[in-house]
């Protein structure tokens, strides 16, 4: 590869999102997004209730079909793209779940190599092996692949999920309120798995979160969302500093400021 | 004016809102047998389903028979006593048992238990993101969730259906013999003289599609519950009632298309 065309790839984004828009009904959730994440770094995106976060998220995933825009991953546009091509490109994507979305129906190790196993890229008998291998890459004994997921307390319940997004090693992560629900110190465990698997991966990673303790630690890059717009990106370590009235109300939690909760009168 | 106006308003809102209904129903059901016949194949989904339809109703399916044979034997006698018509009770019991009451009662059953399971468990995965989580997982929800139990429904009520079959007649047996003072080979005699294949085979074609039917109520409320408990409560609600009232009609046409000449 020239010096050039290593130039290109390096400033291509892994994700760049343009002018995605995305209503239900009269609702407008996301109106015109526009964002960059870069190769190999993590990207928080921070936004209140509402603010079109988790609809953002499906959108790539291809949970929910927006209105209007494009998704690129590596550049090439993941709405132009056939079913099968844009099956393969999101086949590379690994999300975790708010709620960790275990399948109550199956063992743990089951769980964790679904992927693996729905791709077809080990055989049964080597998926449990695999399974066992990456529970233990998020702290978990071999001997939990054999529980059930209503067994495990919430914060096992994460890792597993965190255990089944990393599984197929994905290129670009998603994490959904990776700290919900978790006590401070299972949030900061969970928080430093992430920052240790998307390192180890070298994937690219997106969270969404409220949690200002959270973002600071998982991301290199942060960005706002508010009324389905970005109206603020910059460095994660910046975001309690960033000079935005916006994110400055956020991230301190003021009552009072540009951002009025829509309470009924 | 304006009141026949609304009225024909409200008309015209309810059909339409039942066309709309019955276009998605259709077509999800299309989209599900679709899945049926095109790979990948779930064979260890569709083998929990039949266990789940087949192996653990039969309990429920064979008690029903048992004493639906053992009550048709009872009535029968005291209505056809009065015409000194009780060696017709064998027959009464068979056909009953074969044609209607063996696929009916056990549909019913069957979507009592099966039906509810079915919406409760594709509903909660519905709200607690596990439908989500397949698609990220490359696995196709409709494919791994919805046709393995509409193959599974398809295939194990016919095979409920003949145990009941067997075991209704078994229960008209019991009755005819220890209480009717019926002969034991006289009443197995009359059955299986009138008994034809077409009366058996007609029934368990009537369990297929109410096997069927079972399964795509459950997964139809299940796969589109939204709202967490609450809605989780009202698809489990929604699969039993519009599988038992759809078990009714079907079997009108059925035997409106299998019996009348």
């Amino acid at each position: 590869m020239s010096a050039s065309q290593q130039d290109r790839a390096t400033r291509t984004p892994k994700i760049r999102i343009r002018g995605l828009c995305k209503s239900f009904g009269a609702k407008l959730v996301l109106d015109g997004v526009d964002l960059d994440v870069a190769p190999g770094t993590s990207m928080v995106v921070i936004g209140g209730s509402g603010s079109g976060k988790s609809v953002l998220l499906k959108c790539v995933l291809g949970l929910i079909e927006p209105d209007a825009g494009t998704i690129e991953i590596d550049g090439k546009n993941l709405l132009a793209m056939d079913r099968s091509d844009r099956e393969a490109t999101r086949a590379h994507i690994g999300m975790l779940f708010q709620n960790g979305a275990l399948f109550d129906s199956l063992p743990v190790w089951e769980n964790v190599a679904f992927g693996l196993l729905a791709q077809k890229l080990v055989t049964r008998d080597e998926a449990k092996d695999r399974a066992i291998g990456v529970l233990g890459q998020v702290g978990l004994a071999g001997s939990v692949g054999d529980l059930w997921p209503a067994e495990l307390s919430g914060g096992m319940q994460k890792r597993v999920a965190l255990a089944r997004a990393i599984a197929a090693q994905p290129d670009i992560l998603f994490f959904d309120e990776p700290t919900t629900g978790l006590d401070p110190i299972m949030g900061a465990v969970i928080d430093g798995l992430i920052v240790d698997c998307v390192k180890r991966l070298g994937s690219t990673a997106v969270a969404i979160t409220h949690d200002m303790i959270s973002a600071a630690r998982i991301g290199d890059q942060a960005a706002m969302i508010h009324k389905g717009k970005i109206v603020w990106q910059g460095p994660a370590k910046s975001l309690m500093t960033s000079g935005n009235d916006m994110v400055d109300q956020f991230t301190h939690g003021r009552r009072d400021g540009p951002i009025q909760m829509e309470l009924r009168k | 004016m304006t009141a026949a106006l609304d009225l024909l308003a409200t008309i015209g809102r309810f059909v339409l809102g039942a066309c709309q209904a019955t276009g998605q129903l259709t077509l999800f059901a299309l989209a599900g047998l679709s899945h049926v016949v095109r790979p990948p194949f779930y064979p260890r989904a569709f083998g929990r389903a039949m266990l789940e339809i087949g192996y653990l109703s039969l309990p429920v399916v064979a008690l029903t028979a048992v004493f639906t044979g053992m009550v048709l034997a009872l009535q029968s006698s005291t209505g056809l006593s009065r015409f000194s018509a009780d060696s017709a009770i064998a027959s009464l019991v068979v056909l009953s048992v074969t044609r209607e009451l063996g696929p009916v009662l056990g549909a019913l059953m069957v979507a009592g238990r099966v039906g509810a399971a079915m919406a409760a468990e594709i509903g909660t995965m519905r709200v607690t993101d596990q439908i989500d989580a397949l698609t990220t997982l490359q696995t196709n929800p409709m494919k791994y969730l919805v046709a393995p139990r509409l193959l599974a429904g398809l295939i194990a009520l016919p095979l409920l259906v003949l145990v009941a079959d067997i075991l209704g007649v078994l229960g008209g047996f019991i009755i005819a013999t220890l209480k009717l003072n019926f002969s034991a080979a006289t009443y197995l005699n009359n059955t299986i003289n009138f008994v034809q294949a077409d009366d058996v085979i007609s029934g368990l074609a009537k369990a297929a599609v109410f096997g069927f039917l079972i399964s795509l109520m459950g997964c139809y409320h299940g796969y589109n519950s939204k709202g967490g408990a609450q809605g989780v409560g009202a698809a489990t609600t929604a699969a039993v009632v519009t599988a038992s009232v759809l078990i009714l009609a079907f079997d009108y046409v059925l035997t409106e298309l299998f019996f009348a000449r």
